[in-house]
């Protein structure tokens, strides 16, 4: 079956459907793998055990932004296209973004009590997390006003691109304003500085997490799918009823 | 040309006659920057402190109330409708509004800054500075804030949301306004940097603004 039948949502629930138990299995398959290589590894040698927050906080983060980079993209098919599919992507990626988001800030926060010593600073990082946080729930608001689903979704679509456009440079001022939180460890040049006994469970959760990101992605958007046709069928109803 | 003036002109001319709308953002940029002093303490080291902070933000609020009446005015009485069907292109035409609505309720916050500066213990020099950022800053507010007022008024809502939308994009702004202010004022950061940025930030929203504003008129009004 090519690709581009999926964009029929009937085709789309079917697919979904059938390839849903099998996603489900294979995230529980690697949280248990990668949870358990998390708990095995080594401690760090001055952070101690609190070192293990990373494997929840970091792919948290990268999900939470992940999520917007999907809402773009989805943004895209709902102005270029005008494909309903489009707008149901866009509109079950953000409050998983936001949720995604809000487990990265909350890690975060636990992880910098003991390290840092309190639970909130106002470091570069974090602050542009919250600001993340933030531009979610202005998504999120449009769609709870938005009255009729096709219209919110596009004025949620241009605000995702005005939003794409500014992260980077909230993320620049940001960094501006102050840092505190270590750089970029991971992706670098010259190769990664973690030690490979903690960087592959972490990849293998990051690996678990975007697994997770799909799976549930991929349910709202069938009850979402499910919920316009519920909505149709009523309005239909009203209608005749009316007549 | 004759378009771009004519709907200059008349947006002016409504702001400035009717309600006084345009010195409202005024009075209630000097209330918020009275009303500090009352939460923060009257110690003037403190305040000339924060005093750039303040006018900032005060700036930000005032500017962010005033958008409500961008489209909405126009939407209820139907002009909007006739500017969608003119001969302009509506990015111009929601450009030409957002700079006449700039000069109504943005230019009086700069106007007024430097007075309200020395309430609150900034240097009579440094508060020419202070309006100079507020100057090439305020603008960045007025074209961000324009996409949200679209947004609004294309979803029929305003006031809260609008603020929930606009506020987070305007991070930058406050960041590097408030950076350039402090630069001049007490140092010891260069100034150049973080006003050349603010400008920065200004132009490019100057040309995104309208487009992403009359992207969400056409697709939220058809």
């Amino acid at each position: 079956m090519p690709v581009i039948d999926l964009a029929n949502p009937t085709r789309f629930l079917t697919v979904v459907n059938r390839v849903l138990p099998w996603l489900i299995a294979a995230t529980v398959i690697l949280f248990a793998v990668g949870l358990f290589r998390a708990m095995n590894a080594p401690d760090d040698y001055q952070q101690g055990a609190t070192v293990k927050i990373m494997f929840l906080h970091v792919p948290a983060a990268w999900l939470g932004m992940f999520g917007w980079g999907l809402m773009s993209v989805a943004a895209l098919g709902t102005l270029v296209w005008r494909h309903p599919l489009a707008d149901v992507a866009g509109k079950a990626a953000a409050p998983l973004g936001a949720a995604f988001t809000f487990i990265c800030l909350v890690t975060g926060s636990l992880w910098g009590r003991p390290t840092w010593g309190t639970y909130w600073v106002w470091d570069a990082r974090l602050t542009s997390m919250l600001v993340l946080l933030l531009l979610y729930f202005g998504v999120l608001a449009l769609y709870w006003t938005a009255e009729e689903p096709g219209r919110g979704a596009r004025a949620a679509a241009i605000l995702s691109l005005v939003g794409a456009v500014n992260l980077p440079i909230i993320k620049f001022s940001v960094d501006w304003w102050n840092t505190l939180h270590q750089p970029a460890s991971i992706f670098r040049m010259g190769g990664s500085t973690i030690d490979p006994a903690i960087l592959t469970p972490l990849l293998i959760m990051a690996l678990a997490f975007t697994l997770l990101f799909v799976t549930l992605h991929l349910a709202v958007m069938r009850n979402e799918i499910l919920r316009r046709r519920v909505r149709s069928m009523r309005l239909i109803q009203a209608r005749e009823l009316h007549a | 040309m004759s378009a771009f003036t004519a709907l200059l002109t008349r947006d002016i001319r409504l702001a400035i006659r009717v309600g006084g709308g345009a010195l409202m953002g005024a009075l209630f940029f000097l209330i918020v920057v009275v009303m500090t002093p009352f939460a923060v303490g009257p110690d003037l080291a403190l305040l000339a402190r924060i005093g750039p902070a303040i006018l900032w933000l005060g700036a930000l609020l005032a500017s962010l109330l005033a958008l409500d009446r961008l489209f909405a005015t126009d939407h209820d009485d139907g002009s909007l409708d006739l500017l969608m069907m003119g001969s302009l292109p509506l990015e111009l035409s929601v450009a030409t509004k957002a700079i006449a609505h700039w000069l109504t309720t943005g230019l009086p916050l700069v106007v007024i800054a430097p007075l309200l500066g020395l309430m609150l213990n900034v240097e009579l020099k440094a508060t020419g500075w202070l309006a100079l950022t507020l100057l090439v800053g305020t603008p960045a507010l007025t074209f961000i804030g324009l996409v949200g007022a679209a947004l609004a008024v294309a979803l029929r809502r305003g006031g809260l949301l609008l603020a929930v939308l606009v506020l987070p994009l305007t991070v930058p702004v406050l960041i590097f306004g408030v950076a350039a202010a402090n630069a001049a004022i007490v140092g010891p950061a260069p100034f150049g940097p973080p006003f050349t940025i603010l400008c920065a930030l200004s132009l490019a929203s100057l040309v995104l603004g309208p487009i992403a504003a009359a992207a969400a008129l056409r697709h939220g009004l058809e």
